[in-house]
């Protein structure tokens, strides 16, 4: 069994300050981003001129989506259209 | 400190929760996750802001994509620690730096891991302490908070917190002993 003084356990708490609040926020909104991923994806299979529209401003189709293009999501996007 | 979910739910019942499409257990998970990701690619890989901010989507991305191929409801630690690991390596291979690929600052790095694995044991055992020592230990230690602000965000006396500091830790040692 592990045993903490005070100071030891001061140490640890130390170790784990929060993580910035948008990290967080925009972590936790990625069930939401997806399922709008998933909209834009579905459009772009069944429209081809959406899908040119699509690739050639991801950006700016997230933003139209109401989801923030951050890197993670964007490069997420531009894999599942190129698959 | 994690929103509407109880902070003492374990891993394995938040896992649960997200499987059948909770929104509050996605939430919880990220809070209780968030700090630990952070930290693995802040502290142990020592990457700048953007690109921790990037490993740290990143990890959420997949551990909502493949949460459903985990084995085993527990081992979602070890395995977003690993996620982590692994996000942050790609990350500095990509940039074309040189840390920490080496063996000896992989060593470091996980030594590193090894003890942010044990401030997660030890916030585990602060959930289940009551909300006003989960605050004052959380301000004071975590968020580097003096006892002005911490008395004025508490509405209690800023004379009165060293003596509740070391009260609430040595709840805490109680717990994490005994628990």
């Amino acid at each position: 069994m592990t045993t903490y003084d005070e100071e030891r356990l001061g140490e640890l708490l130390r170790l784990l300050p929060p993580a910035p609040a948008g990290w967080v926020e925009a972590a936790q909104e990625l069930p939401r981003a997806r399922a709008e991923l998933d909209a834009l994806v579905e459009r772009a299979e069944r429209d081809a001129a959406f899908r040119q529209a699509l690739v050639d401003d991801l950006e700016g189709a997230l933003r139209v989506a109401g989801v923030e293009p951050r890197p993670v999501v964007v490069e997420h996007l531009r894999r599942r259209l190129v698959q | 400190m994690a929103g509407t979910v109880d902070a003492t739910l374990s891993d394995a019942d938040l896992v649960a929760g997200c499987r059948s499409g909770d929104p509050e257990a996605w939430n919880a998970l990220v809070e209780r996750f968030s700090r630990y990701v952070s930290a693995i690619a802040t502290q142990a890989f020592r990457l700048p802001p953007h690109d921790a901010e990037d490993v740290f989507q990143t990890v959420f991305m997949r551990v909502y994509e493949r949460l459903g191929s985990l084995r085993s409801d527990d081992a979602i630690r070890p395995w977003v620690g690993q996620l982590t690991r692994n996000c942050c390596l790609d990350v500095i291979r990509a940039s074309g730096r040189v840390i920490p690929v080496d063996e000896v600052e992989e060593r470091v790095a996980d030594d590193t891991i090894a003890r942010l694995d044990e401030a997660m044991a030890v916030r585990d055992g602060l959930a289940h302490l009551g909300p006003e020592c989960q605050e004052i230990l959380d301000r004071f230690f975590a968020r580097d908070e003096s006892y002005r602000t911490i008395g004025d965000a508490l509405e209690i006396p800023a004379g009165t917190i060293a003596s509740r500091i070391s009260r609430c830790l040595g709840r805490l040692r109680t717990e994490l002993t005994d628990g």
